[in-house]
């Protein structure tokens, strides 16, 4: 699903405010993050971090015909229904190609704009940046092979007294789909037990 | 996010990790190849018109997937200071356990001699008659030191203060999680509207209760319909039938495999003898025993709490909840190795007023190894979160906080005075909240209560009570002056009735 992330420089954010900077003590609300990519790239899923952003629009510059084009890709998607409120503040995001409003081709530079009209929370960004390009294309996944490889259904049978198949494969169905999580599964413990060899002198619990 | 189709694929591979190795997923399987089998299903269309059934049938409510560079600690709990809150609280805890264990001079944990052993085979049914020196023991916490942890929590990109400015919050709660207000309740809760006839209020009707009673019976539990049980539950489940529609919510069985899992246990206890026994012992001589209507059950909350804490499946309950069991090392028999292992087995060490989870279930189930398992899968669904720091919706943060919430949007005039005064709301309604209310009210206002939490499967309804019985008590409390007369007002609630006043303060109070 997510190749592996280009390299890129993600420069620091600038606040968009009225007034001067320095002096003025009320908090930004809009914060803009440039990220430069080493070569054109034809992404595919932008994943990130959130940290308390309610809103975020994405620009990119596409190289196209020799020049450098500025394009919004995503206007004003929500990352927290609630900008007051703490839902999504710290939630993990990827948006994807197929969301996006033009086609993110040849990008060269991924502008994040960052809004966060709540004055309830003193910082907020977006975290763990990564930029990831298309892929080569991947075969749909099939239907499990036990639904394609049916088995035609079957004549009754004359069981002579024996129990009926039907049941008995049910309750063996179980039975096997046990033992298959018992080999797939990775603890060493038995299960259930909480002693070692059948001691369980606990002195003092850890701290770590 | 992911878009609708892909995220749907996520979330049900999820269900099916979750699923697989249980009786349900075989017999799942084996109904899908049988299905397979019918004329009218092509293979090819398969993918979309299961897709179409979930979304006709309603099925849209899945879970979100998780985003698959979320560490699982993440899913537990996204928000970083929470997390850090239940660890130091946790710390806390296992600090105070260990400072009992060394000053007293007794094991955490060692196995029973055998005489030992079949002294207490032959006192299992009455554990209740044995007077130990439970003295030196004290609980490990009672709720108000976990309000204040509460009370503490401070998001570090956030400001606050003391005073009451525009910023700040006017209750204890200082968080700012996404709680429901009263018209977004009642769209969650529609079934307790004015219109739905409800058990708790329309009991002493003259309709002929036997077409209701015929209906939950023959439809509901005869076809074994969970969720149908569930639904019907959110309107409250008839005496008689209770007891059956909650093991059918609850998912919990009468199979020999049950009985054996809880025979493992009892033997479990007969062979080991914990610290926390005791621990439990003194909780329940403290609360249950004390109180008029579940006395009479103590022998049973022996039965079911001892063996509670040596049950290792609640463990698996630690992957959706962010505390984390106490741990402890062992040195194994052959002398080579450190062992970790978990201390209790189960990883919950009960605190203060624990066993009033168990008590009012004892006037259902009468057979231990029943009683045993839905008390279990109440505690690993619902219970946990009482006593956890976490932003669910269902945890004891949000509870807290919507009960504040609900108070100052429409009492505010009480909620103003009662801070005033030194006797902040919270303060009184924590114990409440925390017990889900058990033990404050009468047990069959209780049940009537614990209906809508398993039908509606979320405890926010404990927080609408308690913002509704101060609303019922708002004027005598606009009289007090002081905490202590604030709560003497409210000391007694076992008079009141439970769905009359959830349905006033929710539907009949203007917005």
């Amino acid at each position: 699903m997510s190749a592996n992330a280009v390299s890129c420089t993600i420069k620091s954010p600038v606040a968009l405010q009225i007034g001067d900077a320095v002096s003025d003590s009320s908090r930004p609300g809009v914060y803009i993050t440039d990220i430069t990519l080493a070569e054109p790239v034809n992404i595919q899923e932008i994943s990130f971090k959130n940290y308390y952003t309610a809103y975020l629009t994405v620009r990119l510059q596409r190289r196209e015909d020799g020049s450098a084009k500025w394009v919004t890709c995503l206007r004003n998607y929500c990352l927290m229904s609630n900008p007051h409120a703490e839902d999504g503040s710290h939630d993990y995001f990827s948006i994807y190609r197929h969301q996006m409003l033009t086609e993110p081709d040849n990008v060269t530079t991924v502008r994040l704009i960052l809004r966060q009209p709540s004055s309830e929370w003193l910082n907020f960004s977006i975290e763990e940046i990564n930029i990831h390009p298309c892929a080569k294309e991947d075969s749909e996944r099939d239907v499990p092979a036990w639904i394609s490889t049916l088995t035609p259904v079957e004549e009754p049978l004359d069981l002579n007294g024996l129990p009926d198949p039907e049941t008995v494969s049910s309750s063996i169905q179980q039975m096997w789909a046990l033992t298959e999580i018992m080999q797939a599964s990775q603890t060493a413990a038995s299960i259930g037990r909480f002693d070692v060899e059948g001691s369980y002198d606990v002195k003092l619990l850890s701290y770590t | 996010m992911l878009d609708e189709s892909a995220e749907l694929s996520v979330s049900i591979t999820q269900i099916v990790q979750r699923l697989k190795g249980t009786h349900l997923h075989s017999q799942l399987e084996k109904q899908a190849k049988e299905c397979l089998h019918k004329p009218e299903i092509k293979l090819e269309t398969l993918k979309d018109d299961v897709r179409r059934l979930l979304k006709a049938s309603g099925m849209t409510c899945l879970p979100p997937p998780r985003h698959p560079r979320a560490p699982p600690e993440h899913t537990k709990e996204p928000l970083a200071y929470m997390r850090k809150a239940q660890v130091n609280w946790e710390k806390r805890i296992l600090k105070s356990l260990n400072s009992m264990c060394t000053e007293l001079g007794i094991p955490l944990a060692r196995k029973r001699r055998v005489p030992e052993q079949n002294e207490l085979t032959n006192k299992w049914n009455e554990m209740g008659t044995d007077e130990p020196d439970l003295s030196k023991f004290r609980p490990v916490y009672a709720p108000k030191d976990f309000l204040e942890v509460l009370v503490g929590l401070k998001n570090p990109n956030n400001e606050r203060s003391e005073d009451l400015t525009v910023r700040s919050h006017w209750g204890l709660i200082q968080v700012s999680l996404n709680v429901r207000d009263i018209p977004q309740t009642r769209e969650m809760y529609p079934e307790l509207g004015l219109t739905y006839g409800q058990l708790g209020i329309d009991d002493h009707t003259h309709v002929p209760p036997g077409s209701h009673l015929f209906f939950c019976f023959s439809v509901v539990v005869s076809e074994h319909d969970s969720a149908a049980a569930q639904q019907y539950s959110r309107q409250g489940c008839p005496t008689g039938l209770r007891a059956q529609l909650w093991s059918l919510i609850l998912n919990t069985t009468d199979d020999p495999e049950a009985i054996t899992h809880y025979e493992q246990l009892k033997a479990r206890v007969i062979h080991h003898d914990l610290l926390v026994d005791n621990l439990i012992y003194k909780d329940v001589k403290l609360t249950a025993s004390n109180d008029d209507y579940y006395f009479v059950f103590e022998d049973y909350l022996y039965q079911v709490l001892l063996c509670f804490s040596r049950d290792t499946a609640v463990l698996e309950h630690f992957n959706y909840n962010c505390a984390t069991p106490p741990k402890s090392c062992i040195q194994s028999k052959s002398g080579s190795e450190q062992c970790a292992v978990v201390y209790p087995p189960n990883g919950v060490i009960p605190f203060h007023g624990f066993s009033m989870y168990v008590a009012p279930l004892c006037f259902l189930y009468n057979e231990p190894s029943k009683l045993y398992s839905v008390f279990r899968e109440m505690y690993i669904r619902y219970f946990f979160r009482l006593h956890s720091v976490s932003s669910h919706p269902s945890g004891i943060v949000s509870l807290c906080l919507q009960f504040e919430r609900l108070l100052q949007t429409h009492l505010p005039q009480l909620f103003y005075h009662l801070r005033e005064i030194g006797a902040q709301p919270l303060r009184i309604a924590f114990k409440w909240i925390v017990r889900a209310f058990s033990g404050y009210l009468s047990t069959d206002q209780l049940l009537l209560l614990w209906d809508r939490i398993l039908g509606y499967d979320s405890l926010e309804i404990v927080a609408v009570l308690a913002a509704a019985v101060f609303a019922f008590r708002a004027e005598n409390l606009m009289e007090v002056t002081s905490l202590a007369s604030a709560e003497a007002v409210l000391a007694d609630l076992s008079t009141l009735k439970v769905m009359p006043l959830l349905q006033i303060f929710l539907f009949a109070t203007s917005v």
